[in-house]
């Protein structure tokens, strides 16, 4: 499918400043300077399963993210790079309405997922969040045992059967790649586990209640490199079954675990594309500059 | 020197000084405690010596040496004693003579000018007795009605007493076991009869199930009377028993007196005892200072009753307390909407703490007790009018209004506790779709418990200790009976109850032989110190185990 690209142009910039100043913002990229914001990506070949639209976001009076719009390709892993404060992780929470917890969030545009608006009035937002999971920077287990940690979500929904309940707990745990790890210990406590471990089963906690899209908040900046690699790794496995929104500062990560990658910079949306050209021949000057390694 | 307030080292000091200062503080209050209260059970010798009193006489006198003070002559002078003229400070003794029913002062300052020499006879014995204190002399002979069946000089004089004495002993112990338990079994039941009864008649109901209440009543009496009459008669023979034995004595001044073993508690001989023995002495003493009931108004026999308030009034007020103030603290934290009204709200609570707690207690009397109480009275208990049920002070008001008093301390430690938990957790919780409240119980509550438990540790610290209040809303001087015992409802919520901290008050200033309750005060005063540390440390240690349980969560 194809959709129109539409630039949005501003009107107020100041072609006529000084020449000097105008390198030097440049350098530093202030923020009144704009960019084609809105350059959705030509979706060939794929499923669109959310979609954003025009989105705006204030934090009190502050716009933290500035009409962005975006598509994210079904069971195919989406990363978002820019750096701190460009507004990537407020973007991945307002896909499962995290961003509802803060009191002076506010949100202007639609997310479309699966042809509904998720911001639209009546909707369940616990049902939206058993659809579209997420997995947090620090491992947060619950201070329950590894076998409750994953079994949260199903007995939430109700679901009492020891029998149901034990085969979700290690389909779940062999997904994440920690059953033959933990399976001799499930009823120890979580915290018991290493930090890498904490957070696969965080995943598998996640991927128990079978959503269909699995957001991961910097998934891996806390960890170890040989946790990073096997997180990345059970990224590259999870897939085949589930959509995939990844938020990183790790662009070597976004490279090599995701198929398209999104830049942001100061809450706009710089550029999206497939991962292979966006970090071989980027189109635009800042992500280049941010992937080189020149700012950020 | 610059360089030396430069490095800090002064602040150090003074840092270090401050905390040595408040050690030795502590040390010193807990060591005075300790000393005073521990070295009342320890058997002290008797001593005999002679004194010459003021008319000049010299008298034989027998007993414990409590201690001595060392005061000018000048004082002794005029309390009428001979002192050579060079003399100026002179030593005297307290010495603790027993014996009240023969002399009215069991304690005595006796000069040490013109004391005889000390001797501690052997055979000297301190006889603890139910009624006038201790007795101090020289046992002579043991009678069975009437008849000497052994005398000093028998071989085996002192184990035959001390067999008789446990035999009284036990006697005793049964009797009581009848009068508390067996006859306050039926009276129990007599007196809700009696209501029963009292309820029919305030619901008018008609003449015919009035009298079928009525046959069944007296048929009920009937047989509660007989059972009194056959308990009675078996009291009143083990009161025939315990007339049997008597000891024959003499005191100090030779004269010769008889003691009925029944009145006898227990008979030693600590100038004939090892450090073993008294060892054994002491552990026998202090066990029944925990254990029995006090005597001679609260200045001898133990502080069971006491203890037993104590530790239940401050259970019930912990099951008042943790709901309330744990939810509380919930919805302040959690579900109010912050701003100027809640900061109020919290600021007044947080207050709260600070209210001296005699208020509380005039709250209690005047709101729970008379209001509340009355209320109940009227609505549930109207038969045992005019007679109050919880329209008295008793041990659910106070309980009740301690619960009050320890209120803002657990809800400022919960809430405290609940700002400690992690977003990410809660987020954690909330992103696999639970709704606010199943992420607050399932996880946010159970992560704060080692909080609340801290409020609750707190809580019970602060209410074992308190006393002004308690006086006015349950706390008595003398119980009948304990809260808790064998007949329905088993916790008895409207009773009155003793209480550590104003058993010290009552025993060290309103007791009619100062002397002698001194000792009890530190005992005492010792006992619910240790009472609250070991409180203290139960909770103590359930936090510790319900902190490792979620000891990372919170890192």
């Amino acid at each position: 499918m194809l959709e129109t690209t539409d630039v949005v142009e501003r009107s107020d910039i100041s072609t006529d400043s000084g020449q000097a100043t105008e390198q030097a913002a440049g350098e530093q990229l202030g923020s009144q300077q704009t960019f084609a914001t809105t350059d959705t990506y030509p979706m060939d070949n794929e499923t669109v399963k959310l979609e954003v639209k025009d989105l705006n976001l204030y934090y009190g009076s502050d716009k933290a993210l500035k009409n962005i719009s975006l598509q994210i390709p079904e069971k195919k892993v989406t990363a978002f790079i820019g750096p701190s404060g460009c507004g990537k992780s407020t973007l991945l929470r307002c896909f499962n309405r995290m961003n509802d917890l803060v009191d002076s969030c506010r949100i202007e545009g639609e997310i479309v997922l699966d042809g509904s608006d998720i911001y639209a009035p009546g909707v369940d937002v616990a049902e939206l969040r058993r659809q579209v999971g997420m997995v947090f920077q620090k491992p947060n287990p619950f201070p329950k045992s590894i076998y409750e940690n994953v079994a949260y979500g199903l007995r939430l929904q109700g679901v009492k059967s020891k029998r149901v309940l034990d085969t979700v707990v290690e389909n779940s745990l062999r997904g994440a790649a920690l059953w033959d790890e933990v399976k001799d210990r499930l009823h120890d406590n979580a915290f018991g586990l290493s930090g890498g471990q904490q957070q696969r089963l965080v995943i598998a906690r996640a991927i128990a209640i079978e959503p269909e899209v699995i957001l991961l908040d910097e998934p891996a900046s806390a960890l170890d490199p040989i946790s990073t690699l096997k997180i990345e790794e059970l990224i590259y496995e999870l897939k085949d079954k589930y959509t995939i929104v990844i938020v990183t500062h790790n662009m070597q990560q976004a490279a090599r675990v995701s198929d398209y990658t999104a830049f942001m910079y100061m809450g706009d949306l710089i550029e999206f594309g497939d991962t292979d050209t966006l970090f071989t021949n980027p189109s635009k000057k800042k992500t280049e500059d941010y992937i080189t390694g020149r700012y950020g | 020197m610059k360089n030396w307030m430069k490095s800090g080292a002064p602040w150090i000091w003074l840092n270090g000084g401050a905390v040595a200062l408040c050690i030795v503080m502590v040390v010193g209050l807990l060591g005075l405690i300790a000393i005073r209260g521990f070295g009342h059970f320890w058997p002290a010798d008797i001593v005999q010596t002679t004194i010459i009193n003021k008319a000049g006489q010299e008298k034989a006198i027998l007993g414990e040496r409590v201690r001595s003070e060392v005061i000018p002559a000048a004082v002794a002078r005029d309390g009428g004693y001979e002192v050579a003229s060079d003399v100026e400070l002179i030593t005297r003794f307290l010495i603790k003579e027993g014996n009240r029913d023969v002399s009215p002062r069991d304690f005595n300052w006796y000069l040490e000018t013109g004391m005889g020499e000390l001797n501690y006879p052997e055979n000297a014995v301190s006889i603890e007795r139910r009624e006038w204190g201790n007795f101090y002399g020289f046992p002579q002979a043991l009678t069975e009605n009437g008849k000497v069946i052994a005398t000093i000089d028998d071989e085996n004089f002192w184990q035959e007493l001390s067999q008789r004495v446990e035999r009284s002993v036990d006697l005793h112990s049964d009797i009581n076991h009848i009068e508390k338990v067996d006859i306050g079994r039926i009276n129990h039941k007599l007196e809700r009869m009696r209501l029963d009864k009292r309820r029919l008649e305030l619901q008018n109901a008609d003449s015919a199930t009035m009298a079928e209440a009525e046959a069944e009543f007296s048929a009920q009496r009937a047989e509660l009377d007989a059972q009194y009459l056959e308990v009675k008669a078996e009291r009143d023979a083990l009161y025939k028993l315990l007339e049997r034995d008597s000891l024959l004595a003499t005191i100090a001044s030779g004269k010769e007196t008889s003691i009925a073993l029944q009145n006898i508690v227990r008979v030693t001989r600590p100038n004939a005892m090892g450090v073993f023995g008294k060892m054994g002495q002491y552990v026998e003493r202090f066990w029944e200072f925990l254990t029995d009931e006090p005597r001679e108004a609260n200045t001898e026999g133990g502080i069971f009753p006491a203890i037993f308030g104590t530790v239940t009034m401050v259970m019930v007020m912990s099951i008042i307390v943790t709901p309330f103030g744990v939810l509380a603290a919930i919805y302040l934290r959690e579900y109010a909407k912050q701003g100027p009204i809640l900061r109020l709200i919290r600021i007044s609570v947080y207050n709260l703490a600070g209210v001296p707690s005699i208020v509380y207690g005039v709250f209690g009397l005047g709101f729970f007790v008379y209001f509340l109480g009355g209320s109940l009275d009227e609505l549930f208990y109207p038969e045992s009018l005019p007679a109050p049920t919880f329209g008295t002070p008793g041990l659910f008001w106070a309980s009740l209004t301690l619960a009050l008093l320890t209120l803002p301390v657990v809800i400022v430690s919960t809430e405290e506790g609940l700002s400690r938990i992690p977003t990410t957790i809660r987020q954690g919780s909330l992103a696999l779709g639970a709704t606010k409240a199943e992420t607050l119980w399932k996880v946010v509550v159970p992560l704060a418990t080692p909080a609340m438990m801290t409020g609750l540790i707190l809580a019970i610290a602060r209410a074992a200790g308190e006393v002004a209040p308690l006086m006015l809303v349950g706390v008595v001087k003398l119980a009948p009976s304990l809260p808790i015992d064998g007949n329905y409802p088993y916790l008895h919520l409207d009773q009155k109850i003793m209480h550590l901290g104003f058993h010290i008050y009552d025993v060290g200033f309103q007791s009619p032989n100062v002397e002698a309750a001194r000792p009890l005060v530190y005992a005492t005063a010792l006992t619910l110190v240790l009472l609250i540390i070991v409180l203290n440390l139960t909770a103590i240690r359930i936090r510790n185990s319900l902190r490792e349980k979620y000891r990372s969560a919170s890192d």
